[in-house]
């Protein structure tokens, strides 16, 4: 693939429930090893956004392309095998389960035994395969320590830290996070940005935020929405400049 | 003394047909969301194909088997043809979500009056594989037969089964998360739709066991229309809501609670108060702790 070729590219995506226009001719582009950002108010259309990219949405309208080859919009269960991992704005930890088996859920696809086989306990192998990919998914966030502990115990940042983990596991070559920064005091935000950069050296990472100063610091690019349209794109100097989203976020119209 | 155990026996043996049919409705209310009322009619007509199969063959050994076989199979293609499409038609309007639950009491509907066209309205009789005559200790005979003894092995054998597959297996992890989060399991490439069809499929297999072990347990008579197996839909559902609904432990829990509880009263004040404390039961753990003995408050388990 030429470098030139974007990772992930979506153009002109309209999404509407009922009558309500959610998405309207927004278009988004990752290459690789970049972290783009995609903010604006609450109700913008982000996690829309999001949600259209993870098959949790039925555009009306739109094309998608990935590494290059344009694709129908995934499917839900799809995306672990084509390279996208996602975490979710409310963190979704199973709260019964270890740490550990948290993560194990992220790693399904590398589960080798067919469903029926592994009914009849046939799956030692992948168990210990699984539970290896999801001890180093732990470690890459620093969260080796607590992969025996029920998910139910763990502060709120370690969640977070966890629910990472459980989409690093899957090898993604595009990680999704939504509100990575969200609830997390300042300290603990300019460990997760750290950790995001890191990240990026072996992958493309997308962040859906609410909050712009979060988000400026990390990311290379930046989208704009403001009621489901991309009103500005760019570098985080020229964005930050830009007369629409000084209105946008002011809320006094552009 | 004798009558006591006998009381526990007769409870037990009540409660552990019972906990099939819990495990079957909290297995389908796991994986999707639905109250399972023809898990009766399932369970009945696994009960005829057992009573074919038992015909077929002579061997009751065999028949049980290929009967849970035949009912999983059943009980999946129920999921796969009907409920996986009225759950996607059911997601707005004043029905939303019951629409898959009232189908079921007319699918229930539908099978019982199907095997009366097939077999007609008649009692048929399978034979009891085993003795039903309880075991002496000294003088007494106490109320376990070798019939009990194997409805009871079956339950813990399902059970033990079940509980490892859920708990040590990928399969299980995948199962837990799919009831817990279907959003999330399918984010992480989990096929939520075959994790359904599976759920119901060991439903299926759960109240075949339960439906053909009651009936040769019992008086080996079933009928399309039978009292016996409304009665086993009606105590699996008590068993299952008073045991949380979420969980198998619970479901097993519930049912032993219940058999253990209509054996007190059936022996020590009468049989006819049965039914209505049963119902009172059930009443009262939904007013006192409505999450079951061991659902918990937080709403869905994993």
């Amino acid at each position: 693939m030429s470098t030139n070729t974007p990772l992930l590219h979506a153009e002109r995506v309209s999404v509407s429930f009922g009558g309500l226009r959610a998405l309207h001719d927004v278009y988004l582009q990752l290459n690789e090893n970049e972290v783009v950002g995609v903010i604006g108010p609450n109700g913008a259309g982000k996690t829309t956004l999001f949600n259209a990219i993870c098959g949790l949405v039925t555009p009306d309208s739109g094309t998608f392309s990935f590494e290059g080859k344009q694709r129908s919009w995934p499917r839900t269960d799809e995306l672990a095998d084509l390279g996208i991992a996602r975490t979710l704005q409310g963190v979704g930890l199973f709260p019964d389960l270890t740490v550990l088996e948290n993560v194990m859920i992220g790693a399904q696809k590398f589960a080798k035994t067919g469903l029926i086989s592994a009914s009849f306990g046939r799956n030692t192998k992948d168990e210990a395969d699984l539970a290896d990919r999801s001890m180093a998914a732990l470690e890459r966030v620093y969260a080796g320590a607590l992969a025996h502990r029920r998910a139910n115990t763990l502060s709120y940042p370690d969640t977070k830290r966890v629910a990472i983990a459980r989409a690093l596991v899957s090898e993604p070559k595009v990680l999704m996070l939504d509100e990575p920064a969200g609830g997390l005091g300042p300290q603990d935000i300019e460990w997760m940005n750290g950790l995001i950069r890191n990240l990026a050296v072996h992958m493309s990472v997308l962040i859906v935020e609410h909050h712009m100063d979060v988000v400026m610091s990390v990311c290379d690019r930046l989208y704009v929405l403001n009621f489901g349209e991309v009103i500005s794109s760019g570098s985080a100097g020229v964005v930050r400049r830009d007369p629409a989203v000084i209105a946008a976020y002011l809320g006094t119209g552009a | 003394m004798i009558q006591f155990i006998n009381m526990l026996l007769i409870g037990i043996g009540a409660g552990s047909i019972y906990a099939l049919m819990a495990i079957a409705m909290v297995l389908v209310w796991r994986s999707t969301r639905v109250i399972n009322f023809a898990q009766a009619g399932m369970a009945l007509l696994s009960t005829y194909i057992g009573f074919e199969l038992v015909q077929k063959t002579g061997n009751f050994w065999i028949a049980l088997p290929l009967a849970m076989i035949l009912g999983a199979l059943f009980s999946a293609l129920v999921e796969i043809l009907l409920i996986r499409t009225l759950i996607k038609h059911s997601t707005s309007g004043p029905v939303a979500g019951i629409v898959p639950i009232i189908a079921t009491l007319g699918l229930l509907g539908f099978i019982r009056a199907s095997i009366g066209f097939i077999w007609g309205n008649q009692d048929i009789q399978i034979q009891p594989p085993l003795s039903k005559v309880g075991f002496k200790v000294g003088e007494e005979t106490i109320a376990l037969s070798p019939m009990n003894l194997l409805v009871l092995l079956t339950v813990v054998g399902m059970v033990v089964v079940l509980g490892f597959i859920f708990q040590k297996t990928n399969l299980g992890l995948s199962l837990r998360a799919s009831a817990y989060s279907p959003e999330i399991a399918q984010l992480a490439g989990i096929r939520v739709g075959a994790i359904r069809t599976i759920g119901w499929a060991i439903a299926g297999a759960a109240g075949a066991a339960a439906g053909l072990l009651q009936t040769v347990n019992g008086t080996g008579a079933v009928s399309p229309d039978s009292l016996e197996f409304s009665l086993l839909l009606t105590f699996g559902f008590i068993a299952a809501v008073i045991g949380g609904l979420e969980s198998l432990p619970g479901a097993v829990l519930g049912a032993v609670v219940l058999g253990l509880v209509l054996a007190v009263v059936q022996i020590y004040i009468s049989g006819t108060l049965v039914f209505m404390v049963a119902f009172a039961l059930l009443l009262l753990v939904l007013l006192v702790r409505p999450q079951g003995f061991i659902g918990s408050k937080a709403g869905r388990r994993a």
